[in-house]
C-alpha cells in the first residue's frame, strides 16, 4: 500500500512537484509534436472543408479538457471541504486559469474555424454557446477567489461556487443544446468514433495527452507558488528559501 | 460539562492564541479577559460553534460540539458584539423573533414582560431606530429574561452602552442564572464582580 | 420548524412592507429596463413582438439581481445572521423562508407587472398567459440560485457586481426555458414541455439550493 496521505503534506508534496514538472512539460512538448504532425501532414484532407478544418486538433482537445478541467476542479474542491485537506484546495485554486485557459483557446479556435467553414467568426451554436458559459463559471470561480482576503474562506466558498457550477454544467449544457438544436453533432464520441478517419483519432488524442501534460505541469507549479505564499511562516518555507540563496 | 481543549486560533497569518483549555460545570462563570486584539471575540464565537478553531475541540456534556450541532445549539445562548436588533422592528417584535429563533417557547405577554423589567416600559412599541443607544442595547439584553432554560450563555461585552443601574441589574440576572446551575462565558471591560456560582478567570496573552 | 420558517418570513415580509421603497426600486427598474428596449431597437411591432419575452425574462433577470445584496447583508450587519446560524433549527428552512421572502418581495410583483408590459410589446392574450406563468414558476428559482451567489460574497468588497457574476451564468437555464417557453407557444410547438422543466427546476431549486446556501452562511460569517 501507498501512503497517499504522505504525499498530500505540503513539505512531501513541494519537492516530488518540483521534480515532476520539467517531465510534464517535456510529454506535452513530445505529443504536441507528434499530434501537430500527424494534424498538420498525416491526417488527408477534409473533402468539404479543406485545409481549415485542421484546426479541430486543437479546438476539440481544447474543449475536452477546459469541460474536464470544470469537473476535476470542482472534485479537488469539494474533497478539500468534506476533509478539510488544504493541499485540495490549493490544487482547486490552480487548475481555474488553466481551465479558463482551455475554454479561451477552445473558443478562439471555434471562431478561427467557423470564419471559413460558416462564413462568421461567431455562431450561436449550442458547443460555443455552452463554452462561453462554462468561461463565465470559471472567471466567477477566480473573480470570488480572488475577492476574499481570508485564504481559508476563500478556499471553501470557491468549493461551494465550484459544486453548484459543476451541478450546473450538465443542466446548462442541454438546456442550450435544447435551445439551438440546430448544430453538428458531437462528432468525437466513443460511438461515433469509427466513422471518423483513425489518422484524425490519433492525432486528437495525440493533443489531447500534450494538452493533458501541460495542465498537470501548468498546474503544479502554479499549486508550488500558491504553497509557498501561504506556508510562507513556517520552518520548511523558510530552511528553502534560505538554501536558494 | 463544557470544555475547551487545546483550542487554537489563526487569523490571516497571525496566530491569535494557542492551547487554550478550560473545562466547566454546572453554576461556574468563566470571564476571558485580554488586552484589544487578544482574540476575546474569536474565542467566544469558536466556543459557540460560529467559527472552527485551528486546532483543538469544544465538547458539551462529554460530545464534541461539532457532530452536536443544532442540539447543543439549543443549550446555547450567544449574545455578540452585534445586538440583533433590527432598527425597523419594534423591541417586542425583536424579542419575539430572537426567542422564535434561538427556540424559546415565549408569546407576546411574556415578551412585554421581560421589556418592562428590564427597563423599556412604553418603549415597547416604538420602532428601536427611535430608542437610544443604552435602550437598545436593553431591547437586545431582555433576551436573557427569556432564557432562564438555555443552561450555557455566552456574552460579548454585555455591559457596553449601559448605565449603572442597568449594569447592577444584568449582573443580578447573571447571579442568578449562576444559581439556578448555568454556565455563564462572558467578556467584559468593566470591573463588574460577579459574586455568585464558581468564578474564573482566562487571560488572553499576546 | 413550520414555525420557524413562519416567523422568518412574517419578519421579513414586515421588514420590507415598512421598507416599501425598496421593494418600489426593484419593480421600477425591471419596468424602465423593459421600456427602454424599443427606443433602442425601433418600434416595429412584429421584431418587438418576437422580442418580448426575451426582454422581459432578461429584465427580471437583472431586477431579482439588483435586491439580492439585501437577501443577507442586512441580518448580517447586525447580528441577526449569527442568531440564525445558532438556531435549534435547522439552517436551510430558515434559509428557504428568505428566499420565499425574497421572492414574494422583488419577483411575484415582477410577475404581477409582465402582462401590461407585454400589453406594450403587443403580445396575444394565450402569450400573455403562458409568459406569466413562465415567470411564476421561474423567478423563485432565480431567488433560490441567487440566494447561493448572496451567500458566497456576503461581506465583500463590490459583492454586487460580483454576485452577477457568479450568478447570472447559473440563470441561463431558466432564461432559456422561460423565454422559450413563449417563443415554443408562438411557433406552435406549444409551451408544455418547457413549463415542465422549469417546474421541474424550481422544484430540485427548492430542495437543494438551501444547503448550498446554508454551506455558504457558515463559511462567510466565520
Amino acid at each position: 500500500m501507498i501512503n497517499w496521505f504522505k504525499y498530500s503534506s505540503p513539505q512531501t508534496f513541494f519537492p516530488l512537484a518540483g521534480e515532476m514538472v520539467p517531465w510534464f512539460f517535456a510529454l506535452a512538448v513530445a505529443f504536441g509534436a507528434a499530434g501537430l504532425y500527424i494534424g498538420f501532414f498525416v491526417a488527408p484532407t477534409d473533402a468539404q472543408q479543406g485545409e481549415a478544418y485542421r484546426i479541430i486538433f486543437i479546438h476539440v482537445a481544447a474543449a475536452w479538457m477546459s469541460m474536464f478541467l470544470y469537473l476535476v476542479m470542482a472534485f479537488w474542491a469539494g474533497v478539500g471541504l468534506v476533509f478539510n485537506t488544504r493541499l485540495s484546495a490549493m490544487v482547486a485554486q490552480a487548475l481555474a486559469p488553466t481551465g479558463a485557459l482551455m475554454t479561451f483557446i477552445a473558443l478562439w479556435t471555434g471562431a478561427l474555424w467557423g470564419k471559413p467553414t460558416w462564413g462568421t467568426w461567431w455562431v450561436w451554436d449550442a458547443r460555443l454557446t455552452s463554452e462561453l458559459i462554462l468561461l463565465f463559471l470559471y472567471l466567477g470561480f477566480i473573480a470570488l477567489q480572488a475577492a476574499i482576503d481570508e485564504p481559508r474562506r476563500a478556499d471553501k466558498a470557491g468549493a461551494v461556487l465550484a459544486l453548484v457550477g459543476a451541478v450546473n454544467v450538465p443542466i446548462i449544457y442541454f438546456s442550450v443544446k435544447w435551445w439551438n438544436t440546430l448544430h453538428q453533432g458531437a462528432s468525437v464520441s466513443l460511438m461515433a468514433a469509427p466513422t471518423m478517419a483513425k489518422t484524425m483519432l490519433w492525432g486528437m488524442l495525440m493533443m489531447a495527452l500534450a494538452f493533458w501534460m501541460y495542465a498537470l505541469g501548468a498546474v503544479l507549479v502554479r499549486v508550488r507558488s500558491i504553497l509557498l505564499e501561504r506556508e510562507r511562516h513556517t520552518d520548511w518555507v523558510a530552511s528553502y528559501l534560505g538554501r536558494l540563496r | 460539562m463544557f470544555e475547551a481543549d487545546q483550542l487554537a486560533c489563526v487569523r490571516g497569518d497571525r496566530p491569535l492564541f494557542e492551547s487554550v483549555s478550560f473545562r466547566m460545570e454546572a453554576g461556574a462563570a468563566l470571564q476571558v479577559a485580554g488586552v484589544n486584539g487578544s482574540g476575546k471575540t474569536s474565542l467566544l464565537r469558536i466556543l459557540c460553534g460560529l467559527s472552527s478553531p485551528a486546532d483543538g475541540e469544544i465538547r458539551w456534556k462529554g460530545t464534541s460540539t461539532r457532530s452536536l450541532r443544532e442540539e447543543f445549539f439549543s443549550d446555547l445562548l450567544y449574545l455578540g458584539h452585534a445586538p440583533a436588533v433590527k432598527d425597523d422592528l419594534t423591541p417586542v417584535e425583536n424579542l419575539m423573533t430572537s426567542a422564535a429563533l434561538a427556540g424559546i417557547d415565549a408569546d407576546e405577554a411574556d415578551a412585554r414582560q421581560a421589556l418592562e423589567r428590564i427597563g423599556l416600559a412604553g418603549c415597547e412599541d416604538l420602532p428601536t431606530k427611535v430608542l437610544s443607544q443604552g435602550q437598545r442595547r436593553r431591547a437586545a439584553l431582555a433576551r436573557l429574561l427569556l432564557s432562564e432554560r438555555i443552561p450555557l450563555w455566552v456574552l460579548d461585552e454585555p455591559f457596553t452602552a449601559l448605565d449603572a443601574a442597568a449594569v447592577e441589574q444584568l449582573r443580578g440576572t447573571m447571579e442568578g442564572h449562576l444559581q439556578r446551575g448555568g454556565l455563564l462565558v462572558f467578556t467584559t471591560h468593566q470591573d463588574v464582580p460577579i459574586r455568585a456560582g464558581q468564578f474564573s478567570r482566562l487571560e488572553l496573552a499576546r | 420548524m413550520i414555525a420557524i420558517f413562519r416567523c422568518v418570513l412574517r419578519r421579513d415580509l414586515v421588514l420590507a412592507f415598512r421598507r416599501r421603497s425598496d421593494v418600489l426600486t426593484t419593480l421600477f427598474f425591471f419596468v424602465i429596463v423593459v421600456s427602454l428596449f424599443p427606443l433602442g431597437v425601433g418600434p416595429e411591432p412584429e421584431l418587438l413582438r418576437t422580442m418580448a419575452p426575451g426582454i422581459l425574462w432578461v429584465a427580471a433577470l437583472l431586477a431579482s439581481m439588483l435586491s439580492l445584496g439585501r437577501l443577507f447583508s442586512l441580518d448580517y450587519l447586525d447580528g441577526t445572521l449569527e442568531q440564525m446560524l445558532l438556531a435549534p433549527e435547522p439552517l436551510p428552512v430558515i434559509v428557504l423562508a428568505k428566499a420565499a421572502a425574497h421572492w414574494l418581495v422583488s419577483g411575484l410583483p415582477l410577475v404581477l407587472m409582465s402582462p401590461v408590459l407585454a400589453i406594450q410589446f403587443d403580445l396575444t392574450q394565450t402569450l400573455i398567459e403562458i409568459l406569466v406563468l413562465s415567470l411564476l414558476l421561474g423567478t423563485p428559482v432565480l431567488s433560490l440560485i441567487g440566494a447561493i451567489g448572496a451567500s458566497l460574497t456576503l461581506g465583500l468588497r463590490g459583492g454586487g457586481v460580483l454576485v452577477s457574476l457568479l450568478v447570472l451564468p447559473l440563470y441561463v437555464p431558466v432564461l432559456i426555458f422561460g423565454a422559450g417557453a413563449v417563443g415554443a407557444e408562438s411557433s406552435g410547438l406549444g409551451a408544455q414541455s418547457h413549463l415542465l422543466l422549469l417546474a421541474a427546476m424550481l422544484v430540485f431549486a427548492a430542495v437543494a439550493s438551501p444547503w448550498a446556501v446554508a454551506a455558504g452562511l457558515r463559511i462567510s460569517v466565520e
